[in-house]
């Protein structure tokens, strides 16, 4: 499944990031694969979401969330 | 000692990696002291493989372990030493003070004892590897991060122990702040309270205050002394009339622009500003711009040149390049007396809420400009949101007043220059013609000028060289339109436009009163509001938006945009019967 999916208060573990022009910064900010993802409360209006990585909380958009495979492990 | 940007990582991806992987690659540096956020070090540590990489002796300083102590996290010393193989201090506070004294004792001899750890040096070799193996280049940057997190989670397992897991006073302040419906009306809350001490509470007594001191004894003190001086007529009145007036009244703005960048800088210190980004990205994005862009925009009703310089900070090419050609159309500080005088002088009864329809004139401008140029120009071009959300923290007040006058200054350079510059310039041309020294201001270069561009507004109910005057002098500086307004209408003293209702009587008496309705000072508001930046501005979009062409087209549009709606305001507002 992909982040856009997620709901709050799971947590993932990243799989693989599609191509796209953010797959190099998203990288660079930590989220490798194998990574450990919780999903954070959103904003209002339930995008941007938030995510909390390596022990700080990133927000990004929905869209750039479909980007990125995760396999739900809790 | 070279002090360098704040960056998680040295990969040109923001300018402040740039200047940091510049300077890298042009320096030989002794040791580079890396200092690392414990709370946070798996985002640090990356900074750390890089330099290492590069062969560069590092000196690590564990900063901020109170904050890493608040969350429940212990950071073993010794080990993280051994590890990298580099040496590690601790040091408190924000900045880092005391790096210099870290500096002697860890001098260029004592570095050279210590050597990259096994694993570093295996990594090393690793990423060399990699980089030789003839793969794409998308594809070596990526298996290099990867192979950096492997060496960081190894790194982090050794080093830090979780003690126990702490919900963060963030998250339970993010609920309300940035999570809940409530979210966008507790940032109104704010911002309006950010306004009120602007404008209200600490800016506007201490605006009356620099006034006075400027109309008065400043004013008096420079006649006084250019009498006893004995210089001529001429030179007094430019120096009185001209340079002094001028930048006294642009003076009176700096500290309502202060204050407002100080509240700003404070909120951004707070880590609520990445909050405000984060709640408005849905509304921005849907005009064509970023959650991002709303601390430019927010700069931009102190003053459009730090506001544009602040769009800097935003992702995309597009971003960037909307952000920096919307912002001129908001409110600054500099357009504020312009709305405040004429609202008060034609809408008495309702002074305030029409300059506050200006306000919101401007933003519905900035939007729709925003649009368009999404819609256009910038079709092609995507907008993006990455976003680290900070812990919440008090700010360090050296820092805010730091980032304060960063974003000030400037403000204050414009006064002593171009301000300076322009106030005699338009001194001398309401005050000469071809033929010298005139009396009439009716027959000085600015009537001609004002004149020649006045019949552009001949459908605009403002078709007269005064106001053709005021809105040259105001590309100049926009403090200008109303002080040029009070010279050509002979109105006596300073002009005092934060006191507008007052001084708005003596306008009126003037010819002033009978040169505009109603609906043709609304109509040159609209105009004011929106039309051809000031060129200040205009300089910093050359410089930001990274061309000349850029300039000209910020320009042409907003006078463009200007001219159209503000004939459409006085048309329509005619066939409605005002």
């Amino acid at each position: 499944m992909t982040l856009k999916e997620a709901k709050v208060g799971d947590t993932f573990i990243v799989e693989s990031i599609e191509p796209f022009e953010l797959k190099g910064r998203l990288m660079t900010m930590g989220l490798t694969k194998g990574t450990k993802v919780e999903v954070m409360p959103s904003a209002p209006f339930g995008d941007p979401m938030a995510i909390k990585i390596r022990s700080y909380k990133l927000a990004l958009r929905r869209d750039d969330a479909e980007k990125i495979i995760v396999e739900k492990v809790g | 000692m070279v002090d360098l940007p704040g960056t998680y990582s040295v990969s040109a991806r923001s300018p402040e990696e740039a200047i940091v992987m510049d300077f890298l690659k042009n320096n030989k540096m002794d040791v580079v002291v890396d200092v690392l956020d414990s709370s946070n070090l798996e985002r640090n540590l990356i900074l750390t493989l890089q330099l290492l990489e590069e062969g560069i002796p590092l000196l690590i300083d564990l900063n901020m372990q109170d904050e890493a102590k608040k969350r429940g996290l212990t950071l073993n010393k010794a080990k993280l030493s051994e590890v990298l193989g580099m040496p590690v201090v601790e040091t408190v506070g924000r900045r880092s003070d005391g790096v210099k004294t870290l500096l002697s004792v860890f001098t260029t001899e004592v570095m050279e004892k210590y050597q990259p750890s096994d694993m570093i040096k295996a990594h090393i070799e690793n990423v060399n590897s990699i980089r030789n193996s003839g793969k794409s280049d998308e594809e070596i940057e990526e298996a290099i991060i990867d192979a950096r997190y492997a060496v960081i989670n190894n790194i982090v397992t050794e080093v830090v122990t979780l003690n126990r897991t702490v919900v963060s006073v963030s998250e339970t302040l993010d609920k309300y702040l940035a999570n809940g419906i409530l979210a966008p009306f507790l940032f109104l809350a704010i911002l309006y309270i950010v306004f009120y001490i602007t404008f209200e509470w600490v800016g506007q007594p201490i605006a009356d205050f620099i006034d006075e001191l400027v109309s008065g004894p400043i004013t008096e003190g420079a006649t006084a002394f250019l009498e006893g001086a004995g210089v001529s007529e001429w030179l007094k009145a430019m120096i009185v009339d001209g340079a002094i007036a001028g930048v006294g009244a642009v003076l009176t703005f700096v500290p309502l622009i202060f204050i407002l960048f100080f509240c700003l800088s404070f909120l951004d210190g707070t880590g609520y500003m990445a909050r405000v980004a984060f709640i408005t990205d849905p509304f921005m994005r849907r005009v064509g711009l970023t959650g991002k862009g709303i601390m430019p925009m927010m700069m931009a009703f102190g003053c459009a040149v730090p506001a544009i310089m602040g769009a800097r900070a935003l992702d995309s090419e597009k971003d960037r390049l909307t952000a920096i050609l919307v912002t001129p159309f908001l409110t600054c500080g500099a357009k504020l007396p312009i709305m405040a005088l004429f609202a008060a002088m034609f809408f008495p009864d309702n002074a305030a809420n029409v300059v506050f329809l200006m306000y919101i004139i401007g933003v519905v401008a900035a939007i729709f400009a925003a649009k368009f140029l999404g819609a256009t120009i910038m079709k092609d071009k995507g907008s993006t949101f990455l976003l680290e959300l900070p812990p919440y923290r008090l700010p360090d007040i050296k820092t805010v007043l730091l980032e304060t006058w960063d974003k000030g200054k400037g403000y204050l350079i414009k006064a002593g220059t171009i301000i300076f510059v322009a106030s005699v310039f338009i001194w001398f041309l309401s005050n000469y013609n071809m033929s010298g020294m005139t009396e009439e201001m009716s027959e000085s270069f600015l009537a001609t000028l004002g004149g020649a561009i006045a019949p552009l507004f001949y459908f605009h109910g403002f078709s007269t060289w005064e106001a053709g005057a005021a809105a040259i002098s105001g590309i100049l500086a926009k403090e200008s339109v109303v002080s040029t307004m009070g010279v050509l209408y002979g109105v006596a003293g300073e002009i005092d436009a934060e006191a507008a209702a007052e001084e708005a009587s003596m306008f009126l008496n003037s010819g002033m009163g009978a040169a505009f309705t109603s609906l043709s000072a609304f109509a040159f508001m609209v105009f004011s509001q929106l039309y051809t930046p000031c060129v200040t501005a205009l300089g910093t979009i050359k410089k930001e938006a990274g061309g000349f062409k850029w300039m000209i087209f910020a320009a042409v549009y907003t006078f463009f945009l200007a001219w159209v709606v503000s004939l459409l305001v006085y048309q329509i507002g005619r066939l409605l019967g005002f």
